[in-house]
């Protein structure tokens, strides 16, 4: 768990509203991270996880609300200085979303050398492999994304994202579709993450034992809001139906869950 | 029997759909207009792709090429044989390289070469794109900060308003050298002969017309591809969708092009 607890709040969120046509999906999400915390979002499916946090690093525009992300006010970033606050908040993707035409090392390299000038060769390489050996897939350099199973893709993504040392990582579904033990061994790369650099995560997920493992905090979201924050036992504790669904669900404990309508 | 309320633009229905169709023809113009707008707005602000923009250049000639070469040589060999009886009637064969130089210069190698480019190079674009699009490529692609843009759009329309009047100009050459094995082996008319009549039968303003017109045709199917590909829906569906619709629309606007310059070029000549 949390290493060197600092109460500087790296993200803060108030008021956030996002909606697609008639589709409600954020109103009125509120949150403060502060630095080196883990928080796990947790939701169902099409509650707006994904939105919450493509807003964060300005991929769509908040229709009400604030974003204050490493002290900058993110919908009012505009090209190079967007560019700069990018390289310092690392997103994973749900679908890894590694560059299907290039190689990993070329995947790998391709934030470094569009961010970061007049690097030699040797450097570039250095840092690949460094990247790579971290996450434990140091040979897989030459092979292509389609070679690679999810699990590899998934860890690889986190490398590519990492080769820029960001201050806050993202994490968008890192353990969907993975079996549990690749599910573990991700659940420990985000936890190592956070130890090596120190880095400030958002971690959504709807698998409780991703969330138990990575999070400080847990944020519910429910209804378009953070019903609930907490860690993870207290924001369990709730008797909140919607909530124990979810608890019952992901441990098994499929007692008395009432039928869908 | 009362009045149909489905079928009829006169009915609050039928105009209901007609506006929102109109509606949504205006939107769409609207947004290829700012898409178009964009390209020519970032291609000329540094930094330039100089890089990117030469590896498509490669990806767009070598991907085309044996296809372009093939059909090119058929197409000489096929219209100067097509053209022959005509001709034959008046006993005018000896003006088959003057017909086939003005067919193939004017029409035939910017046309031939733009429909296969569409097929083989706008599908390629419309379905990468497409796919990355649907596999967050893009997003990764803007959250590491490079303006996706300007790196997978105006890099790929660049390079096909560039490749493509030089596969032209190939297709041209070699349609040319499948018309003279056709002529020589029927006619045996010498190569010498056959290039002469050629040069005094095409002008400066037909090469002209033609390299520019293919311009516009490599500008249309690198942007219908992009566009198509930048805005497919999400799913593998979206990726289909997308691939064919590129094709599709390319394919009609050069033709829609291809009568808008006949009618520049005549009026001019």
């Amino acid at each position: 768990m949390k290493s060197k607890e600092t109460n500087e709040t790296v993200i803060s969120i108030k008021g956030l509203r996002k909606s697609f046509g008639d589709l409600h999906v954020l109103r009125g999400v509120n949150l403060e991270v502060s630095r080196n915390e883990n928080v796990v979002v947790l939701g169902r499916s099409g509650t707006g996880k994904s939105v919450l946090i493509k807003i964060m690093v300005g991929l769509l525009k908040p229709d009400a609300g604030k974003v204050i992300v490493l002290g900058h006010d993110v919908e009012q970033l505009r090209g190079k200085e967007l560019d700069e606050f990018r390289q310092k908040v690392g997103f994973s993707f749900q679908s890894s979303a590694l560059y299907d035409s290039m190689s990993i090392r070329e995947n790998l390299e391709f934030p470094l050398v569009r961010n970061i000038r007049n690097l030699s060769r040797a450097e570039i390489n250095k840092a690949v492999e460094k990247a790579l050996s971290d996450v434990g897939l140091s040979q897989t350099i030459n092979q292509m994304p389609a070679e690679l199973s999810g699990g590899q893709r998934k860890r690889i993504g986190i490398a590519r994202t990492l080769i820029l040392k960001p201050e806050i990582m993202l994490y968008d579904e890192p353990t969907a579709g993975l079996d549990p033990i690749t599910s573990i061994e991700i659940n420990n790369l985000i936890n190592e993450v956070r130890e090596r650099l120190g880095a400030t995560s958002i971690i959504i997920t709807h698998d409780l034992t991703c969330a138990k493992s990575t999070g400080d905090r847990i944020a519910m979201l429910l209804d378009g809001k953070f019903e609930r924050i907490g860690t993870f036992d207290e924001v369990f504790a709730d008797p909140d139906e919607r909530i124990q669904q979810f608890y019952n669900y992901n441990f098994t404990e499929q007692k008395s869950v009432p039928p869908v309508r | 029997m009362p009045p149909s309320t489905t079928n009829s633009t006169e009915s609050p229905r039928g105009r209901r759909v007609l506006t929102r169709s109109l509606d949504q023809f205006f939107m769409n113009m609207a947004d290829v207009a700012a898409f178009v707008g964009r390209f020519f707005r970032e291609a000329f602000m540094p930094p330039y792709e100089f890089k990117e923009i030469v590896r498509q250049c490669y990806e767009v000639g070598y991907r085309s090429l044996l296809l372009i070469s093939t059909t090119g040589f058929i197409t000489g060999m096929v219209f100067t044989n097509q053209s022959r009886p005509s001709l034959a009637e008046f006993g005018a064969t000896s003006w088959l390289p003057s017909l086939i130089a003005i067919a193939i210069v004017r029409a035939l190698g910017p046309l031939v070469t733009a429909l296969i480019a569409a097929g083989k190079v706008g599908s390629s674009i419309g379905a990468e794109i497409g796919s990355m699009n649907v596999t967050e490529q893009i997003d990764a692609m803007e959250v590491s900060g490079t303006d996706p843009f300007k790196f997978l759009v105006v890099s790929r329309v660049i390079a096909t308003s560039f490749t493509i009047p030089l596969l032209t100009m190939y297709t041209v050459f070699v349609a040319l050298m499948g018309a003279y094995l056709n002529v020589t082996v029927n006619e045996q008319t010498s190569f010498t002969s056959y290039i002469q009549e050629i040069f005094g039968a095409i002008t400066y303003l037909d090469i002209f017309s033609s390299v520019l017109k293919s311009i516009v045709f490599g500008f249309t199917i690198g942007m219908v591809g992009c566009y198509k590909g930048y805005h497919s829906s999400k799913g593998t569906e979206g990726v289909g969708k997308a691939a064919n619709a590129s094709v599709v629309t390319a394919m009609f606007l050069v033709f829609i092009e291809e009568l808008i310059a006949l009618q520049i070029v005549g009026a001019l000549r």
